[in-house]
């Protein structure tokens, strides 16, 4: 447990309402739930516990291997780690949407708790590796960054279901709060990864994700971009 | 009164495989040939003849072809099995199958695995069409691949996985695929399903599907401006690598779906790569 401090910055970097764009992503619950293929809150809880171990765990793996990098001021990491996560990501719609992602935040941050580190991660950086970098800033650790993107990505994609499918919002909440032990335990997965090579990091596939993402972005009716 | 049998040790019902494969620029340069051909226990190297033109090599006439067949059942749990393949400079490799593998359940219980080391050299080019994975019901096979390429190296492969037979839930099952140029990363992706993992029944990983599969194609010839994504079907989608590469994707409810898919979204890419 976290001696006291750090606590309220933790809470800041995953709440959904910080003005970084993610209201915008239903983290591909939209088009799984166009395509037939969550239909009702079975579904949605397989839907959500998939993506927070493949997806999930990946974009945790990589935002604690930022944060470490950045707490010691190794910024030149950085283009590695963003090399690695390209190769995980072999959708091209869903590496730009993690790229507009990363940007957001960045702009928000740059405003909001400037840091110098940002403005060195390049033209389009990555979500993950922005939010390690800004959860090391906010003087956090691997394991929090790791824990704040997995809840992010999660509570994101839950909170888009109320727009995509007839659900109650009691029933929402539910399943994520019966993920809460698994998001830690993933976290945990992602800190300790983060303490090895980039290339041994975490690389589980979702190819229904990747599938569905491309078939998204050219869907003439969408509410959320990704 | 005398003994039978000598109680076994537990070693014996593992089967340890080590096979290796190379292949090189013929001496006077107008052929590929085979260097190193080293079978092993269950992985069986044969040399096959050349069938004129090869599709994915871009209809070359000058590849080595080797078809890969299975010497025994397996792997089975406790087995550890291990390829390695060398692509020398300048050659053009075809590796084949003869069969779908098979991944059963050991008697005495234990992991399976398998790993494949492919190094591919400058101007070379590898083929790797093999035939699917079957995870069989209760088996516990880990599947490891990694591939070395050159910046001026091709390559084309093609990965399917079936879970479990007919009517089967399979068993637990770990792939993973890395490839790398020049020693940077452009491909790396893992599986796993079966009762040791959780969430790839969901909408997000596999959904219901029963076989899972991709293409994965790199070119040098792209530079940086691979073909452009195409969701092809509802099950499928062609995107590009970051890099001279592309992907293609596909989940379906059986083997041959998954293969009509496969082919379908090669012939995406129009000629030369059309089949």
């Amino acid at each position: 447990m976290r001696d006291g401090g750090g606590s309220a910055a933790l809470l800041l970097l995953a709440d959904g309402r910080l003005p970084a764009g993610s209201y915008a992503h239903s983290g591909g619950l939209e088009p799984a739930v166009a395509s037939g293929r969550v239909v009702d809150m079975a579904g949605l809880e397989r839907f959500l516990i998939g993506r927070a171990e493949t997806a999930g765990l990946i974009v945790a793996a990589f935002a604690a291997a930022a944060c470490a990098c950045a707490a010691r001021d190794d910024i030149t990491a950085m283009a590695g780690l963003e090399t690695e996560l390209d190769a995980r990501i072999p959708s091209a719609e869903l590496r730009k949407v993690s790229r507009d992602l990363g940007r957001q935040l960045r702009r928000a941050m740059g405003a909001v708790h400037p840091h110098p580190h940002y403005a060195a991660l390049g033209a389009a950086p990555h979500h993950p590796v922005v939010l390690g970098v800004v959860a090391a800033a906010l003087g956090l650790d691997p394991r929090d960054a790791a824990l704040a993107i997995l809840h992010e990505n999660n509570a994101g994609a839950a909170a888009a279901a109320a727009k995509v499918m007839r659900v109650d919002p009691f029933d929402v909440h539910a399943i994520i709060a019966r993920m809460a032990g698994r998001l830690d335990q993933l976290a945990g997965i992602a800190a300790n990864a983060a303490a090895g090579p980039a290339a041994d990091l975490p690389s589980p596939g979702s190819p229904l994700a990747d599938i569905a993402a491309e078939h998204h972005r050219r869907s003439d009716v969408r509410l959320f971009a990704s | 009164m005398f003994v039978s049998s000598l109680p076994e040790p537990a070693a014996a019902n593992r089967m340890v495989a080590r096979a290796a494969l190379a292949s090189e620029r013929s001496a006077d340069g107008r052929t590929s040939r085979i260097r190193t051909l080293r079978s092993d226990g269950p992985l069986v190297l044969r040399p096959s003849n050349p069938k004129g033109a090869e599709p994915l090599t871009h209809r070359r006439h000058d590849v080595a072809r080797i078809s890969l067949a299975a010497g025994t059942a397996g792997p089975l749990g406790g087995d550890d099995y291990a390829l390695d393949i060398h692509v020398g400079a300048g050659s053009t490799l075809v590796l084949q199958e003869v069969a779908a593998m098979l991944v059963l359940p050991g008697a005495t219980g234990g992991r399976s695995r398998m790993s494949i080391d492919i190094r591919i050299e400058r101007d070379a080019t590898f083929v790797w069409w093999p035939e699917p994975i079957i995870a069989a019901g209760r088996c516990d096979h880990c599947h490891n691949v990694r591939i070395a390429m050159d910046p001026a190296a091709r390559l084309v492969l093609r990965e399917e996985t079936i879970l479990g037979r007919h009517g089967e839930a399979p068993g637990a099952f770990a792939s993973r695929l890395r490839i790398t140029r020049a020693g940077a990363a452009l491909y790396d992706q893992r599986l796993s399903f079966g009762p040791a993992s959780t969430g790839w029944n969901g909408a997000a990983v596999l959904g219901n599907a029963k076989a899972v599969g991709s293409v994965v194609a790199v070119d040098p010839g792209w530079g940086d401006a691979p073909p452009s994504a195409a969701p092809f079907d509802r099950d499928a989608a062609l995107t590009p690598l970051a890099g001279p590469g592309i992907a293609i994707g596909a989940v379906a409810a059986d083997s041959l779906t998954l293969r009509r898919l496969l082919i379908r979204g090669l012939n995406e890419l129009g000629s030369p790569w059309a089949i």
